[in-house]
């Protein structure tokens, strides 16, 4: 996750005064000194790492509540108060007209992610708020651009207005914008194409195009890995265009994403969304304070049970549930267990999110997902009646089981180990209280023993 | 002599000679176009660290702890990077402490300077172009989403092909909606042969293919496009990795590695360079989309940690923007406005 490696570092300078007794103006200068490295390694514009630094002094100065609070707890308080400050105070969520459609316009640099973007948005909007969305293709620069967003909206099966390439984008969009209208749309999201901040052709063709559709939102896209210039490019598209917000993308990357707090900062547009793999699924809203929480190293369980809320079919949860509590748990369900888990996302996303586990490397959760691909093949070549009766496997089945999968009798006996591990977990869990407070979470402790 | 003595003598000069002489050869116009595109792709970059560095010069009689540590904010600015800047920085404020140095344009002179030694000594033997020892060339292209991969590949293409080369292109991205048409679409312009596969077909299997017909049918240079693909994705690197040793193995050579770099990437930018090179061998750097940032200072941040030369810049949006790379070039577009004053 992007904000990772700044975690890691606020909790070594938080470790590096938490010996100490007392908050003093030196061993605060000596924090603060850390901070600022970290902000700036992250790509945090310099300017706003400055104001951050002096904010942050000028606040645990003035602290009176030294006595209740070790040093550390209160430099956490306020720097993460201040972070908060920075990201903005609220979750910024868009606002849909009643009566007329919604339209949004992306923006951005070249292969910022606009074009992945709006298919992830059409997504959201369509599968989580049940809205009626149309998508339109104003990329006529770029090749295959059009065919891009054509390919994205068949798979999410929402309507493309595609015109080709030899239309200017802004009747594209004007059009767009009618259909929308006549056709009782809640969502037109309308497409760009990439440009430089400094192109003053393409910028006044972006003008035209707010001037001619008017949107009700302008989102600029901005890459989690960009560097100190991206300040820069947000205040250009500002000043042009008023954006009313920016989306985040490639989150998922081991950038520190910085310099997408500083344009929050510099510009006043708050971030509404990060994009957060390559999937069409992935993108979350933004909320500053869980971020500024994860940048902290206090994780963001929050997100997490969004994930699993929205992902999880909850019959079939409360089936396999009832199935394990009676005793009859078997590899079938412990697939769809599986299976359930997959659908929130990377395993290495997920873990990223809860607190109190930053020691799993990359190679670590490569091996888990891997093992879980394995599960499946093994499980997928057993009949239905092995699946709903391990214990009838003996030699000759397994070596059948093992061949079929093109694994070896060891792996098919991991297997059978790990069922055997995640029912007897689930009888002691029973014993514990009598019912399974979280059972879908019951899924990580028992595959993945860490 | 001065560095900047150095590029005014190199560059400057040159450019008033040829005017007079009025005749220009073939070769002498190239270079001078070359020039003026540094220039141009350079400007804002430029504003931004030589300007700076001589307003800053302007304001400051004597340099003192204020004048460093303004020096620094340039240098961080300018996306050099953290570790790069505080050591810059240390190593001048000593070397100008011995030798009782407190003139701000003396000391910017060897800012600079200090800046691109690391570098210089380095790329001395780097022969950017490539080079068609052997029938034919592969070439694998690589990088994060959205980088400019596939744009780079078709101005690379125009580049061979204009130089009488027999090229093609092989469309091993099979992941991203509409990467195989954008591909097509370039290889129709320059009317070349492309090999493509199904969507979501293995990549190395189309890249194995694309090799081989280019091998059967002694191509000079064979393109292979590759998905975009984030650093930390291990399942995406390790597909990558054998792309690699698939077309290693089947042309019997090392393949020549581009890791294509968006120069308005971050601090970010370093970490990609060390997980692809840790990965495959990576043989040189193209950084693109040099003229939309004022913030170039990655070259010298990845140079200065991993060792891997930049071999290609794009400096604009046309085809032919996109240029060797050329360090004294460089430096001089950087510069200019300090140079000039000399």
């Amino acid at each position: 996750m992007a904000f990772e490696a700044l975690t890691e570092k606020f909790s070594k300078v938080i470790k590096k005064i938490k010996g100490e007794s007392n908050l003093t103006e030196k061993n605060m200068d000596e924090m603060l000194k850390e901070v600022r490295i970290a902000l700036l390694e992250a790509d945090v514009n310099y300017k706003v790492v400055k104001d951050f630094v002096n904010n942050v002094k000028e606040k645990a100065l003035g602290e009176k509540v030294f006595d209740k609070l070790n040093p550390s707890e209160m430099v956490v308080k306020i720097v993460r108060d201040e972070l908060v400050n920075l990201l903005g105070s609220d979750s910024c969520e868009l606002v849909y007209n009643k009566n007329k459609p919604t339209i949004i316009l992306l923006v951005g640099l070249q292969g910022s992610g606009k074009t992945t973007t709006a298919g992830k948005l059409a997504l959201l909007m369509k599968s989580k708020l049940n809205k009626k969305v149309l998508l339109a293709a104003c990329d006529v620069y770029r090749p295959a651009a059009i065919d891009q967003l054509d390919q994205i909206a068949k798979q999410i099966n929402v309507p493309l207005i595609n015109m080709g390439t030899n239309v200017n984008p802004v009747d594209i969009a004007l059009k767009a914008k009618e259909e929308a209208y006549n056709d009782h749309y809640d969502v037109l999201i309308i497409d760009t194409a990439g440009r430089l901040q400094i192109d003053e052709t393409l910028m006044t063709e972006l003008k035209n195009i707010k001037g001619k559709v008017n949107p009700d939102e302008i989102l600029l896209l901005t890459d989690a890995m960009a560097g100190q210039d991206s300040v820069n490019v947000a205040k250009k598209f500002n000043e042009d265009l008023k954006l009313t917000g920016a989306i985040m993308s490639k989150m998922d990357g081991d950038s520190r994403g910085g310099a997408a707090l500083s344009i929050a900062h510099v510009t006043g547009v708050p971030i509404k969304f990060i994009g957060t793999g390559e999937k069409l699924s992935d993108l979350d809203i933004f909320h500053p304070d869980r971020m500024a929480e994860r940048i902290l190293g206090m994780g963001d369980v929050l997100t997490l049970i969004d994930k699993v809320s929205e992902n999880i079919d909850e019959k079939e949860a409360k089936k396999s549930v009832k199935k394990m509590v009676e005793g009859n748990f078997t590899l079938d369900d412990m697939l769809k267990q599986m299976k359930q888990v997959q659908k929130l996302g990377s395993l290495g996303g997920l873990l990223k999110l809860i607190p109190g586990m930053p020691k799993i490397n990359d190679a670590q959760l490569g091996a888990a997902e891997k093992e879980m691909k394995n599960f499946e093949v093994i499980i997928n070549s057993m009949t239905p009646e092995e699946r709903a009766h391990p214990e009838i496997l003996k030699n000759s089945r397994k070596v059948r089981i093992a061949n079929g999968s093109g694994k070896t009798n060891a792996d098919v006996n991991k297997v059978l180990k790990k069922y055997d591990q995640m029912k007897l977990m689930m009888k002691q869990m029973k014993g514990k209280n009598g019912k399974f407070n979280m059972p879908n979470m019951s899924g990580f402790g028992g595959k993945f023993p860490y | 002599m001065g560095l900047f003595k150095f590029l005014k003598e190199k560059f400057s000069k040159k450019t008033s000679e040829t005017q007079e002489i009025k005749v220009e050869t073939k070769e002498e116009k190239k270079e001078k176009e070359s020039l003026e595109k540094y220039d141009k792709g350079l400007e804002k970059s430029r504003k931004n660290f030589s300007n700076k560095l001589e307003e800053l010069a302007k304001r400051y009689k004597n340099a003192n702890q204020d004048y460093f540590e303004e020096l620094e904010e340039i240098l961080i600015e300018a996306d050099c990077g953290v570790s790069f800047t505080i050591n810059t920085i240390e190593n001048l404020l000593e070397y100008t402490k011995e030798k009782n140095i407190d003139n701000p344009k003396e000391i910017n002179e060897l800012l600079v300077d200090r800046m691109f030694l690391n570098y210089l000594k380095e790329g001395e033997d780097i022969k950017n172009e490539l080079t068609f020892d052997h029938k034919p060339v592969i070439l694998l292209m690589t990088g994060v989403n959205g980088v400019g991969k596939t744009t780079t590949i078709a101005k690379l293409a125009k580049r061979y092909i204009n130089q009488g080369k027999k090229v093609m292109l092989v469309a091993a991205d099979t992941f991203r909606a509409g990467a195989k048409e954008q591909l097509t679409i370039w290889a129709d312009r320059l009317s070349i042969p492309i090999v493509t596969g199904n969507d979501n077909e293995d990549p190395a299997s189309v890249a194995y293919k694309g090799t081989k017909k280019g091998i059967d049918e002694c191509f000079d240079l064979v393109i292979v496009d590759t998905a975009g693909r984030l650093q930390n994705k291990k399942n995406l690197m390790e597909e990558l990795r054998k792309i690699y040793n698939v077309v290693t193995k089947l042309s019997g050579i090392n393949p020549e590695c581009f890791l294509v770099i968006d120069a308005t990437t971050g601090q970010n930018g370093v970490l990609q360079a060390k997980a692809f090179k840790e990965l495959i061998n990576i043989t040189g750097i193209v950084i693109t989309k040099m003229d939309g940032t004022s913030k170039g200072g990655i070259i010298l941040a990845i140079r200065e940690e991993l060792g891997i030369p930049v071999r290609f810049i794009g400096l604009g949006e046309k085809d032919s923007d996109l240029e060797e790379f050329d360090l004294d070039k460089y430096l001089y577009g950087l510069c200019s406005s300090l140079i000039k004053d000399e």
